[in-house]
């Protein structure tokens, strides 16, 4: 039997909960939502001691699932103030699931300013003193506690910004080299983490890889049908492995949405400097590695270790988003500098994404010129100093505009957009606009849907819902993503319906399994409406709607009605 | 007649990335993917000079045409 391990942090004691039935097919992000609407009041303070911070592996965490080892981080956001939901890769989930476990639960806060560090092997869970770690960064963090504790621990950890509660903090998880390169990033769940008084959690290693199945020669056969289904796709099977999502960036820029100086432009002259062919190039040279896996059992490998010009390792999981909003949204066209801002926020821990456009925004501001690569790395190193404008870039990057009076502030909800401009990719736009997370590209992303033209108005709401649908349905089984995108074949989702049959049992289908993502974008948005936010909240920045993007001839143009229609199924 | 032809993400494997290549008059979209050996259930969108278009489109002397391969988002 599953079970959920109850830490309070006020008593530093721990429970042990069976799973209940009724939470058997909630996982990652689900459950996430299920937990956080019936134990917390939506309108508590984020930071205080009634928030609780969730981590949870997938349905599918503890099955030979292809790409099934994303963990769900979730909690009320610091950033966003709404249900938040943010995963990540790494080894922690798979770690969780081989100790039988579905959830921690972490509650209150310690009374004194005491912080503690959480570990976990065969004997239980301990509260460690985290004294002598405190003030490191997560690399650093990361090298000390493998000196203390082993070469094979599997670590959650928070750098200086969230020790600070930087409202843009993240939580950095190990991958299997030990580099904390993989980040539940987006929310400033990192904060949380802190306000929690918790440096770090460590799972040992647990050799148990026995996953019971119901019928499991049923699951084995259709998991290697979807394996194939994988890797037959252009893109999860040809072009990620090849190049990453940074072959994102010259796709994007042909087509006119690549975010260029704080979202003004779409299209920028430099793109092939900063594209997924150019880093294929240096790291050839290097000795980095194109392919890499980010969790044990994925089959993509999109991820990649990045050298530096001498040939060190400097980054890994270096991914389009960061590349785009760092590269093209502020101008820096080197892009070793960009690899080393990448490695500045996993370090100090900070979503490369809101501080990309941050720093793009500070430069619309007139602190700086688009393009000034110094400059930006600077400002970007203030963070880890401490310093006033290093504090309000950490809040993210709507404190950011706000501080210094920025009309083009590209959020939603508080939260900044990813590398691709709404105005030529409208069904991305209505998943930024509604999407209970913010602006969220995970949430649903229109990239690779071909039916209609990103810049035309009509039917990308729909295009948007059934997205948002399936991308919740991946949260709640804890597959990536990107292992999702070959169910555009119906025969593949037929495959994901019998490894289901095989799992669990029982009847399922296609609408069995799209209702797990329906029933999560229900409760998330009961938990929103519940702390205060209404369909007012569901739109883009008004700069979106008033001016056009040349490269793509058009605005947002989707109406508020057609906003509030998107996930109306889920209102109360 | 001349046709710039730009290929993206995994198109590009084992082919270029730009290339001007000449064309008889008259010829589409879907006819320069065949001769470029592409199949064209792997090609997501199709540009002419930068704007969507359909693989039946005609080309004509000097078009820019893209073909950018099925992607996904994240």
């Amino acid at each position: 039997m599953k079970t959920i391990l109850r830490i309070n942090m006020k008593s530093q004691t721990v429970s042990s909960e069976t799973v209940s039935q009724d939470l058997e097919f909630f996982g990652g992000r689900g459950l996430i939502a299920k937990i956080l609407t019936q134990e917390i009041n939506a309108k508590s303070d984020p930071l205080g001691p009634d928030n609780k911070l969730l981590f949870c592996p997938g349905m599918f965490a503890d099955t030979a699932a292809p790409c099934s080892g994303r963990i769900s981080v979730g909690g009320k956001s610091p950033l966003t103030k709404t249900i938040k939901e943010s995963n990540a890769g790494g080894t922690m989930a798979k770690r969780m699931a081989a100790f039988g476990l579905h959830a921690l639960i972490i509650e209150g806060q310690p009374v004194r300013d005491e912080w503690f560090i959480l570990m976990v092997d065969d004997s239980g869970l301990q509260f460690l003193p985290a004294e002598p770690y405190l003030g490191m960064n997560n690399y650093l963090l990361g090298d000390e506690l493998r000196k203390a504790f082993g070469s094979d621990i599997s670590v959650a950890s928070i750098g200086l910004a969230g020790e600070r509660q930087y409202l843009n903090a993240s939580i950095q998880f190990t991958d299997l080299d030990g580099h904390p390169s993989r980040a539940a990033a987006r929310g400033g769940l990192g904060a949380l983490m802190g306000s929690k008084r918790i440096k770090a959690i460590i799972f040992k290693e647990c050799k148990n890889r026995d996953w019971s199945y119901v019928d499991k020669n049923s699951f084995v056969a259709a998991n290697k049908d979807y394996v194939k289904g994988i890797l037959a796709h252009p893109f999860s099977g040809q072009g990620l492995p090849a190049l990453g999502t940074a072959l994102l960036v010259n796709v994007t820029n042909e087509r006119g949405i690549l975010p260029t100086h704080n979202f003004s432009k779409g299209r920028w002259e430099h793109a092939e400097e900063i594209s997924g062919e150019r880093i294929a190039e240096l790291q050839a040279k290097r000795g980095g590695k194109m392919s890499h896996i980010c969790h044990r059992g994925c089959v993509i490998k999109c991820s990649q270790v990045y050298h530096d010009e001498n040939g060190d390792y400097l980054t890994s999981g270096f991914e389009y988003e960061t590349i785009g909003l760092f590269g093209a949204n502020c101008g820096i066209r080197d892009i070793d500098v960009i690899a080393k801002l990448d490695k500045l926020c996993d370090d100090i821990g900070v979503d490369t994404m809101d501080t990309a456009c941050a720093i793009a925004v500070c430069m619309e501001s007139g602190l700086l010129e688009f393009g000034d690569a110094e400059g930006a790395f600077k400002l970007a190193q203030q963070m880890m100093e401490g310093t006033e404008l290093g504090r309000v870039i950490g809040n993210g990057t709507e404190s950011t505009g706000k501080h210094l009076g920025v009309e083009r502030i590209p959020t939603v909800k508080g939260q900044a957009m990813a590398a691709y401009d709404p105005r030529g990719l409208k069904g991305l736009g209505v998943t930024y606009a509604t999407s209970p997370m913010g602006a969220d590209h995970t949430a649903g992303n229109s990239i690779g849907d071909h039916s209609l033209d990103g810049s035309c108005k009509d039917g990308q709401t729909e295009v948007s819902k059934n997205l948002q649908i399936a991308m919740a349905l991946f949260d709640n089984l804890g597959i990536c993503i990107f292992a999702g995108i070959c169910c555009e074949d119906p025969t593949n989702l037929e495959h994901l319906v019998k490894m289901a049959t095989g799992k669990f049992g029982g009847e399922w289908n296609i609408n069995r399994l799209m209702g797990i993502g329906v029933q999560t974008l229900m409760l998330e948005k009961q938990f929103n409406q519940m702390a205060g936010f209404t369909k007012a909240d569901d739109r883009l920045p008004k700069f979106m709607t008033t001016e056009v993007l040349e490269t793509t001839d058009a605005t947002f143009d989707i109406t508020d009605e057609e906003l509030d229609q998107t996930l109306s199924f889920a209102d109360l | 007649m001349k046709i710039t032809v730009k290929l993206f993400a995994s198109l590009r494997i084992g082919r270029f990335k730009q290339e001007e290549r000449t064309y008889p008059i008259g010829i589409s979209c879907q006819q320069v993917a065949e001769n470029l050996g592409i199949n064209t259930g792997d090609v997501g969108i199709v540009l002419v000079n930068g704007r969507p278009e359909s693989l039946e489109q005609v080309l004509s002397d000097g078009d820019v045409l893209s073909f950018i391969a099925l992607v996904g988002g994240g």
